[in-house]
């Protein structure tokens, strides 16, 4: 659907990004990932605003800061978009509807834009970008400033969106868009680093994941149990308290039965079994080159 | 064109919605009133046609004034507010974007003119004044706007401060006044050119209840001019 060849975009001498190059296809959900600075926005901004003219018709894109006429209410700045973008007067209000049903915005058309919250803001910024019923959605940072609950709202705003449009959206967080994402594209210093599937990422970076575990016993005996499991690469002490152990395995997620009943046959009690945290985390960072946490 | 008008009626609602129109209005209608009274009323023994020639030139430049006002705003604020943005992203060409906008800055200094009327009618209510010489000064006026709100419409798409936007205005608005001071120390074929760039010689004979498709010209010229230069603003920095 869309296919990305060597894009460059200079502000004066500095290359934002360079020689970019990807593809997405149709009815996916792209994760645009990458630092503040990275060169997100500007890919954004070149895919949203500067396509032929027939083109247009069929993106709706969200800026990094929502592009709201303030003195409109939110029906009449729906509305405006719409035709803007080549919806007909007489079905423009359906459209409307529509859309503010989609973003739970429903209570809101007869209110100012100028008073509304950060949240509701952001909400109508989506509502623009959708109300023309695009074939592609490009979001630039639709979580940013925005409250947890107000994220996981987003996250399932976007989620709904999959299937009827193929859309392309960014963040800095890496978890809060990676569930809803079908790939990832990793951009750093305008280039991309890296693309796949989260689980590709992290394939790709050699680690296929850690499990904690917090066991009652000799902490040694553990690590010697769990080394010997198949498909375990390496193995840390993170805490002792006592009785109490806290152990990180270098293993995928999918070991965690197996890890479990290699600790039990070795007489030892497993208090608790989980993915590492900051495992995504950890896959951003190495790739974009910040420290691990 | 459905498109022009589109973004034209949004605009010319956002004037009527927020507060910054209506103050500039008042101000100019206000300030304007004082010099009708204390210049073009004062003195003995004037001939109606003479007031009204004199209100036309006061109006003249309080025309000019508001139109820089009000088209400071027009593109430098899309600028500022990211708003611009969803005309760039939207199906729509540069040159609706500034037609646009334009036209309802044009649609509400209107609203000023229409307001200034009382002068003349006050004048006609107890002198004689030919229907004609009113019309072809207002005609005046509106093209003397029209040129201003398109200086101001390409000044406002140099620039995403509206002060900034304001300033270069009021530069281009004095150069195209003063011009003739210049004219008077050049040499000959440079004189025509500059004297002819001024855009009070052009409105003097609609002052007087004339109107010639020369002057007409003028300013018609001058304002695509600035639309057309602003659209290309627009174009290039679509990029950035």
């Amino acid at each position: 659907m869309i296919h990305v060849e060597g894009l460059t975009k200079y502000y004066g001498e500095h290359a934002a990004i360079r020689d970019l190059s990807f593809n997405i296809e149709k009815g996916e959900v792209i994760g645009f990932l990458g630092l503040n600075g990275a060169g997100k926005s500007t890919t954004l901004k070149v895919l949203g605003g500067a396509q032929p003219h027939e083109i247009r018709k069929r993106i709706g894109f969200l800026p990094d800061v929502p592009p709201l006429y303030d003195e409109m209410t939110v029906g009449g700045y729906l509305d405006f978009v719409a035709r803007l973008r080549g919806v007909p007067a007489a079905s423009a209000r359906s459209h409307v509807i529509e859309a503010e049903k989609k973003t739970s915005l429903e209570a809101m058309d007869e209110q100012p834009i100028s008073s509304l919250s950060h949240g509701y803001r952001q909400r109508v910024g989506v509502a623009q970008a959708l109300v023309h019923k695009p074939k592609l959605l490009i979001l630039d940072e639709p979580t940013g400033g925005l409250d947890p609950v107000q994220i996981v709202e987003m996250r399932n705003l976007i989620r709904q969106l999959k299937g009827e449009h193929t859309v392309l959206v960014s963040s800095h967080i890496l978890s809060e868009i990676s569930q809803v994402c079908d790939r990832l594209l990793v951009i750093q210093g305008g280039e991309i680093v890296a693309q796949g599937t989260e689980d590709e990422l992290a394939k790709k970076l050699g680690g296929g994941g850690a499990v904690e575990l917090d066991v009652r016993g000799s902490a040694q005996a553990a690590l010697d149990a769990l080394q010997k499991v198949e498909g375990v690469t390496g193995g840390q002490l993170l805490r002792l308290e006592g009785e109490l152990a806290s152990l990180r395995v270098d293993a995928s997620p999918e070991l965690r039965p197996a890890l479990v009943k290699a600790l039990v046959a070795a007489n030892i009690d497993v208090l608790r079994v989980d993915k590492a945290h900051g495992r995504l985390e950890n896959i951003f960072m190495k790739l974009t080159g910040g420290k691990a946490s | 064109m459905s498109t022009v008008l589109l973004i034209a009626r949004r605009e010319l609602a956002a004037y009527m919605r927020t507060m910054s129109g209506y103050v500039i209005i008042a101000v100019m209608l206000f300030v304007d009133g004082l010099c009708f009274n204390a210049f073009a009323m004062a003195g003995t023994a004037k001939k109606s046609s003479e007031v009204l020639g004199d209100f036309f030139f006061y109006s003249s430049g309080f025309t000019m004034l508001c139109a820089l006002f009000l088209s400071m705003r027009l593109l430098a604020e899309e600028r500022q507010t990211g708003t611009l943005q969803l005309l760039y992203s939207s199906p729509v060409r540069d040159w609706q974007i500034v037609a646009g906008k334009y036209l309802s800055a044009l649609g509400f200094l209107a609203i000023f003119l229409f307001c200034t009327l009382y002068m003349p009618l006050l004048v006609m209510a107890y002198g004689k004044v030919s229907f004609g010489h009113l019309l072809a000064g207002y005609f005046g006026l509106l093209l003397v706007g029209s040129l201003s709100l398109a200086v101001g419409t390409f000044g406002s798409a140099l620039t995403r401060s509206q002060v900034i936007a304001a300033v270069l205005t009021g530069v281009m608005l004095l150069v195209l006044t003063v011009c003739w001071l210049l004219a008077r120390v050049t040499d000959r074929p440079l004189t025509e050119a500059i004297t002819g760039l001024a855009w009070y010689i052009h409105f003097k004979p609609f002052e007087q209840g004339l109107v010639h498709l020369r002057h007409v010209a003028y300013f018609v010229l001058v304002t695509w001019a600035c639309l057309f230069a602003a659209t290309r603003v627009l174009e290039a920095r679509r990029w950035r």
